[in-house]
């Protein structure tokens, strides 16, 4: 049932393996120990509540937060959703103002979650982009007005990879007394990143996009100065209130592992993907000379390359490799037909971003994957083309 | 730690269960990618649904896999546009969504007294929404949801029911029901934390509560918890082939209480005459906070608990005994037993021996109190 042995995995930003080391953390809570982390009364609820802890201070630690900040969710959807609805409803409730400022790059669910908000009567600011994918903070600033509750900006891009300056947001935003939110989903473990120093005050965390499995992510909650919520799922009143349900324990133990080790491990690991990506340009362009890059190259983690090839269709390409499985754009929104909304937000026209694909590099991809994935890549693009412009290149 | 009997607040995942998730984990696509990686996951899900759609006659379509119960009973009562009713006794999950939510009162069994539900149905001046549980969770009694779903319907109005603790331990169907919602759990029937089931009828959709991507048939967005999935469905598989053997454990169950009625006969078997889940009893030892009795069987080693496990870390009285209309005191002093899947005889005996003893130093102690007062 597992794909073929010689099939190459360059689609880390949809989703990454399990590490091995998370795994081993993860899997004696499904069978040797067990417990309800809420039930403190017995030693089997003590005990899982204390794996609780550790992982809540592992995770923690990678930002800079402190372990009482952080309240695990089910995925950076979930903590999207509770982020943006969460604060939005809380500041219109007490009367605060309404209005949101996002951008036009960010994630399905970020701008799914301000439509939603916009139905309940807030205001939505959307800011687009320069061609390099970057946010202008200066544009940001000028779209907030004195009802502006929320600014929420994502950290790095699920397609195109690009980091958006979030230091200068932070600023600017707690000048003004407004909240940062940033979907870190993309960019934790993988970029240094530090709430204090960059005044984020709510970011969300994905489990399965840095090495832990599907379904538990993190929401950082600023305590001080305090960002406030409206819990989305109420009940039982765990996570401070802020999210009721039982917490998953091995899923939570294993985000925690999962921050320990991408924290000890991000410097290397980014030069190492760094080397990769850029022999996987290198050996794109020695074949296609016209091959472009989308997003900016500078501020951008080293895992991603979102490349074009003029007059290509890339889904056709993607077909074509059974081997290598890389994307068109985000997972969410991968089988629908419409070309990528971030690739149009850069200014690409639709022929462009229809020829454009994501190749995402990860802790476990070799440099001999990337070399035989270069080279498959390579050859169906000359093979659309029926290897004319291949030819050219040489 | 020897004895655990606090299946209803998390029951140990089955083994197969465990293995479903193992293999699951080291399957690293995303459902939603268009590649053989993607693809292999897909199926890995469809099977699950199908396993979960099987152990609670529903059809896989019905099936949105949630982060678990919670998540389910909240997208269920949240986005209703229209008056709500609990009952008295639904868990915190249910009652804690909707502020504007109207209680349904029970009997002193702890059953809907379907009475008040008709007159507040009557009373309701646009088609309302109700939501009762299947079992609860303190006291394992079951409430009569046919007769609900029936006086519901009459009026208009739709039916939730959270089944939480009850799928897995007993037949539940959700097309014989006729509920137009239901909520599932994984980890309470032997699956892992962190999924579970808002399973909806055909022609009808809740107002998602997470929104962005997709998934579940653009009901639920975020990627899926594949492994959880996995493992929700080899567990479903194998609770339903272990029905019987689950409803054998009342015989424990009813032992067990027979030998605290016996040792201490001012006991109170909280729901007793209702008809109850198999695995459940909630016994009242007047005199002694739930607290302290908790407390002296875990020196003991044994696992109760005061109520749901949510709240157990609080002192509040039992709202579910409150309901059944008793007074704090006595809303104070019951622990919940709870056998499963891997409960054995001798795991009652230990408890049966341990509370005895607890017991019979209650009156000194109360005495001692108020000496000292």
């Amino acid at each position: 049932m597992s794909p073929a042995p010689t099939a190459i995995y360059l689609d880390h930003q949809a989703t990454t393996p399990v590490d091995p080391r998370v795994l081993d953390a993860m899997l004696p809570w499904f069978s040797e120990t067990f417990g309800n982390a809420h039930s403190e009364q017995h030693a089997w609820g003590r005990q899982a509540a204390e794996a609780v802890d550790v992982a809540r201070e592992q995770v923690a630690a990678l930002i800079g937060a402190s372990a009482r900040e952080i309240v695990f969710t089910s995925g950076a959807t979930e903590s999207n959703n509770l982020a943006i609805k969460g604060a939005v409803r809380f500041a219109m409730r007490h009367g605060r103002g309404n209005h949101i400022v996002t951008v036009a790059t960010e994630h399905k669910c970020v701008l799914e979650s301000c439509a939603a908000m916009a139905d309940e009567g807030a205001e939505v600011t959307i800011v687009g982009v320069g061609p390099d994918g970057l946010v202008d903070p200066e544009l940001v600033a000028a779209a907030m007005t004195d009802s502006t509750v929320l600014v929420s900006v994502m950290a790095v891009n699920n397609e195109i990879g690009v980091i958006q300056p979030l230091a200068e947001l932070g600023a600017l935003c707690r000048a003004r007394g407004v909240l940062l939110h940033t979907d870190a989903a993309q960019a934790t473990g993988k970029v240094a990143l530090d709430v204090d120093a960059m005044q984020i005050d709510l970011l969300s965390i994905s489990g399965h996009k840095m090495y832990a499995p599907k379904g538990i992510g993190a929401l950082y909650t600023r305590r001080r100065p305090r960002a406030r919520l409206l819990a989305e799922i109420s009940g039982g009143g765990q996570e401070r209130g802020n999210r009721s349900g039982t917490l998953p324990v091995p899923l939570v133990v294993a985000l925690g592992e999962a921050a320990e080790v991408a924290g000890s491990e991000m410097s290397a690991e980014g030069t190492r993907l760094a080397g990769l990506r850029a022999a996987m340009l290198d050996n794109l362009r020695a074949s296609h000379a016209d091959v472009f890059v989308n997003g900016s190259v500078d501020q951008r983690v080293p895992g991603n390359l979102n490349v074009g090839f003029p007059g290509v269709d890339a889904e056709a390409l993607m077909a074509a490799m059974e081997s290598v499985a890389i994307s068109t754009g985000s997972a969410c929104t991968s089988a629908s037909v419409e070309p990528s909304y971030v690739l149009r937000a850069l200014g690409l026209e639709d022929p462009e971003a229809g020829a454009s694909i994501r190749i995402g590099f990860g802790r476990f991809t070799t440099e001999t994957e990337v070399d035989i994935a270069a080279k498959l890549i390579a050859a169906a693009v000359g093979a659309q083309r029926g290897d004319s412009s291949a030819r050219a290149a040489e | 730690m020897d004895t655990y009997l606090d299946h209803n607040a998390t029951t140990p995942v089955r083994p197969e269960a465990a293995d479903a998730v193992a293999r699951a984990l080291t399957q690293h696509g995303n459902a939603s990618s268009v590649h053989r990686f993607g693809r292999l996951v897909r199926h890995t899900l469809d099977e699950a649904r199908e396993s979960v759609a099987s152990l609670v006659g529903a059809s896989p379509a019905n099936i949105v896999f949630t982060s678990g119960g919670t998540e389910a009973n909240n997208q269920a009562l949240r986005g209703f546009d229209g008056p709500v009713l609990v009952s008295a006794v639904e868990h915190d999950s249910v009652l804690g969504v909707r502020a504007d939510a109207r209680i349904v009162d029970v009997d002193a069994d702890g059953v809907l007294s379907l009475e008040h539900l008709h007159e507040m149905l009557a009373r309701c001046e646009e088609p309302a929404l109700v939501s009762v549980m299947r079992a609860n969770n303190e006291t394992g009694v079951m409430q009569p949801i046919g007769d609900v779903v029936r006086l519901a319907h009459e009026h208009g109005a739709l039916v939730h029911c959270d089944a939480v603790q009850a799928a897995g331990k007993i037949d539940v169907s959700f097309a014989q029901l006729g509920v137009d919602m239901m909520s599932l759990s994984a980890h309470k029937l032997g699956g892992p934390q962190g999924v579970g089931a808002l399973i909806v009828r055909d022609g009808f959709d809740p107002e998602p509560l997470l929104r962005g991507g997709g998934q579940e048939r653009r009901r639920r967005a975020g990627t899926e918890n594949v492994a959880g999935i996995a493992g929700f469905g080899a567990a479903a598989r194998i609770a339903q082939d272990n029905l019987d053997l689950f409803a054998g454990l009342n015989g424990l169950r009813d032992d067990m209480e027979t030998l605290l009625r016996a040792a201490i006969p001012d006991i109170v078997i909280h729901g007793a005459d209702g008809e109850r889940l198999p695995n459940t009893s909630c016994i009242g030892l007047p005199g002694m906070t739930a607290e302290i009795q908790v407390m002296q069987l875990d020196l003991a080693g044994v696992a109760v608990s005061s109520g749901s496990a949510c709240s157990s870390g609080k002192v509040a009285p039992s709202h579910v005994l409150r309901a059944m209309g008793h007074d704090d005191a006595a809303a104070q002093s019951a622990i919940r037993v709870s056998l499963g899947w891997s409960s054995v005889a001798q795991d009652v005996d230990h408890f049966v021996d341990a509370w005895t003893a607890m017991a019979q130093r209650r009156s000194p102690n109360v005495d001692a109190r108020r000496s000292v007062a």
